[in-house]
């Protein structure tokens, strides 16, 4: 097969934020499958997230179409990103803002870094963004002596707890209260106001915990640093869509905003975001409307930061953009309605995926973003069941994407090497046996004496490797007598006697 | 009618007994079934594999296989949506237009078992008796790649005998999905465990599937445990009547 070429088309590079695994999925799914608490939190949470979101898309008569509206206004960003680009770089800077455009991850830490550092101020608070994790931003600025705090409830939970999140929308999915409240005794006294001594693990005071120390937060710094969830093309205008109201805080209260935001999340005009405005919160939360919608164009005069910096962020999202079969990931809104339905997610949890982006849009943006060899066991982690393709708001055809990438990783195998591993020999041979009805004939009788190891029991319960895989945990029948065509060669035979 | 059976690779090598009670089905309700030797596979383990530039030649020898009948029908909604979602994609992307537009005119004649008999047959009573307690797996394939609804459970419900139980979480994927239960086994069997456990809890001596490969899966993991329950494929129970009843001889 043909693969497009991507010269030209830099990847996210490594070594900065968390787009790469470092082990393998299989292997790093093994241990979280382990993790009964895990298991039983993500199960429950995904459980209830998915009949929520089920229940608010049934009542909209029209969600076919928002969603076949959602895909095409996309489609339309993605075919003309160019000239959109650039016309929120014009309506942005008309209106006050300055844009910045970064290439990969460490230009725009590089940018962001450089911007705290001219207001002068030592520490940021964050509005919950993907495309600071994706580019490690935290990490970068504390290389740099800025504290950067997070104040989305979860990904304080997150922060405090030294861990990484596991899901796009709820990244604390796999802490438990209990866990939360331990965090919160030990953690929140070192970086700021400390939780009452006698916190209890009710939703409601832990939430109030948060609460206070955060307050403080807010009212000291001078920076904000945001993600967007959308950026309309002709106003220059940008959204941040969320629950808690910590987006609305940092957004209005300090002096400087920096936005980091990935180019594809254009829409071109006001009216899309009427389709995108009912498609996020029921697909996300399961909600008719999240509680605060926040957009800002420009800076004000004696109204919200007077200081506005926009970091448009490329770090392979143009390499995705140049496969026409892999582009439409591009299209996602971060929802992650993919997740909660994913039966692989859903077991192993997001830091298996190795990347801040997990489950089925993990699993075909990851790959992408790096370039598949880095990632190459990504396309490989679902069933291709499609659930996620069902639930996707804006019709990601997730599974098909998911085989044009392994057929990407084989293709990238068998450039980068001549010999052909194990399983190209088995892919090979099986072609062949099965392009000639003798030879696959013949090949099913010689499987009859598989029936050999099944020996008394009636049934094969060990094989070698690879299939020792198989056997680990399932039983294989025994091959019968006959197979299916001879028993009907057998059969016209006879009839052809004894018409 | 003439109608081909496309029996699948793995029924053919593994489940002979599904591709008879198919035919026998398929006669009983009058149906001239013919079924082309030159078939093998339809590629799909290939294609979902990453193989795609191997399965060029399983699509074309398919294609070939099954031109000319009036329709072409599987007992396997995964191998059906192979041929219909994937055959001329994989066409197209070997730059062969005219093996695409043969293996779409294919794909427009292919149906899984459950569709041939409700859409083109319009029976949903086939005449069968099958006195046992049974809950069905509706298999992801047959879901969201085929849409076949609940043409399946329409069919059961007018068997003879039937104790059929509603399967909690039906629409969970078993865990199998081709080379995925051997590259990932462990997240596979954790799939299959929950499978298991709703399969369990309905008290149902048989689970039916339309797809051996899902039963397969499933079937491994019950035997496996000694769970007491058997795999019957939805053909299996359908070809069952008051006088033959072909699983329970085997």
């Amino acid at each position: 097969m043909t693969q497009p070429v991507f010269l030209g088309m830099p990847t996210a590079p490594p070594g900065v934020g968390q787009l790469r695994s470092r082990r393998p999925f299989p292997e790093a799914a093994r241990a979280a499958l382990g993790d009964a608490q895990l298991r039983r939190n993500l199960a429950k949470a995904t459980g209830t997230i998915r009949a929520k979101r089920a229940a608010v898309v049934e009542e909209l008569p029209d969600w076919a179409e928002l969603r076949a509206a959602g895909a095409a206004i996309k489609d339309q960003v993605l075919a003309g990103l160019d000239g959109y680009l650039v016309q929120l770089e014009e309506q942005v800077s008309a209106r006050g803002g300055v844009v910045h455009w970064a290439r990969d991850a460490n230009e725009a830490n590089r940018i962001v870094t450089d911007l705290v550092k001219a207001a002068g101020a030592g520490e940021v608070v964050k509005v919950k963004s993907m495309a600071t994790q994706e580019i490690g931003l935290n990490e970068a600025l504390a290389t740099a002596g800025i504290a950067a705090w997070e104040t989305d409830l979860a990904e304080l939970i997150v922060q405090l707890g030294h861990d990484s999140p596991s899901h796009i929308l709820v990244p604390a999915i796999h802490r438990n209260r209990a866990e939360i409240r331990e965090i919160f005794l030990r953690e929140m006294g070192k970086v700021g106001l400390p939780a009452p001594p006698d916190l209890s693990d009710e939703p409601r005071a832990l939430a109030e915990a948060a609460r206070l120390h955060l307050r403080r937060k807010f009212l000291e710094a001078e920076v904000a640093v945001s993600g967007a969830n959308f950026a309309v093309a002709e106003t220059g205008t940008l959204a941040v869509v969320e629950s808690e109201g910590n987006g609305r805080m940092c957004l209005t209260l300090p002096r400087v905003l920096i936005t980091v935001m990935g180019i594809e999340k254009l829409v071109p005009t006001w009216r899309d975001l009427e389709v995108f405005l009912q498609l996020l919160p029921r697909s996300s939360t399961g909600e008719r409307m999240n509680p605060y919608t926040s957009m800002w164009t420009g800076v004000h005069d004696g109204d919200g930061p007077s200081e506005f910096h926009l970091v448009l962020l490329d770090n392979g999202r143009t390499a995705t953009l140049a496969d026409p079969q892999g582009r439409s990931a591009l299209r996602c809104i971060r929802c992650s309605a993919c997740l909660n339905v994913c039966p692989v997610y859903e077991r192993t949890g997001g830091h298996a995926y190795g990347s801040v982006y997990p489950g089925p849009i993990g699993a075909v943006l990851s790959p992408q973003m790096t370039g598949v060899a880095d990632n190459a066991s990504l396309p490989y982690a679902s069933t291709l069941c499609g659930a996620c393709y069902d639930v996707c708001p804006v019709a990601i055809d997730i599974p098909q994407m998911l085989v044009h990438l392994r057929s990407r990783v084989v293709d990238a195998k068998r450039e980068a090497s001549r010999t052909p591993s194990p399983e190209r020999v088995v892919m090979a041979a099986a072609a062949w046996t099965m392009d000639s009805p003798a030879r696959w004939a013949g090949a099913l009788r010689a499987a009859r004496l598989g029936r050999l190891l099944g020996g008394r029991r009636g049934r094969i319960t060990a094989l070698p490797p690879p299939l020792s895989a198989w056997t680990g945990t399932r039983d294989v029948p025994l091959p019968p007598s006959q197979t299916f065509r001879d028993w009907w060669t057998r059969r016209e035979r006879r009839r052809r006697r004894n018409p | 009618m003439r109608v081909a059976l496309f029996v699948t690779c793995l029924v053919d090598g593994l489940f002979p007994d599904v591709g008879k009670a198919t035919v026998g089905l398929l006669e009983r309700l009058g149906c001239a079934v013919e079924v082309p030797l030159a078939q093998t596979c339809c590629g799909q383990m290939h294609v979902n594999t990453g193989y795609l530039r191997e399965a060029v030649p399983l699509v074309r020898r398919h294609v070939a296989a099954f031109d000319g009948y009036d329709a072409v029908v599987a007992p396997s909604g995964s191998c059906a949506g192979s041929v219909r979602h994937q055959h001329a994609w994989l066409a197209s992307e070997a730059g062969d237009p005219e093996l695409a537009a043969a293996a779409r005119e294919v794909a427009s004649r292919t149906f899984e078992l459950s569709e041939f008999l409700v859409d083109v047959l319009g029976v949903t009573d086939v005449g069968a008796f099958y006195p046992h307690r049974v809950t069905y797996h509706p298999t992801c394939h047959s879901l969201r790649v085929l849409r076949v609804g609940d043409r399946p459970l329409r069919l059961l419900r007018e068997v003879g005998g039937i104790d059929l139980v509603e399967l909690p979480q039906a629409e969970a994927c078993c865990g199998f999905g081709g080379t995925f239960a051997v590259k990932n086994p462990d997240t596979s069997a954790a799939m299959l465990a929950d499978k298991m456990h709703n399969v369990l809890s309905t008290r149902a001596e048989v689970c039916s599937a339309s797809d051996s490969s899902c039963l397969l899966h499933i079937g491994g993991g019950l035997s496996r445990l000694r769970a007491g329950v058997r795999t019957v494929h939805l053909a299996e129970i359908l070809a069952s009547t008051r006088t033959e009843q072909p699983e329970m001889a085997t």
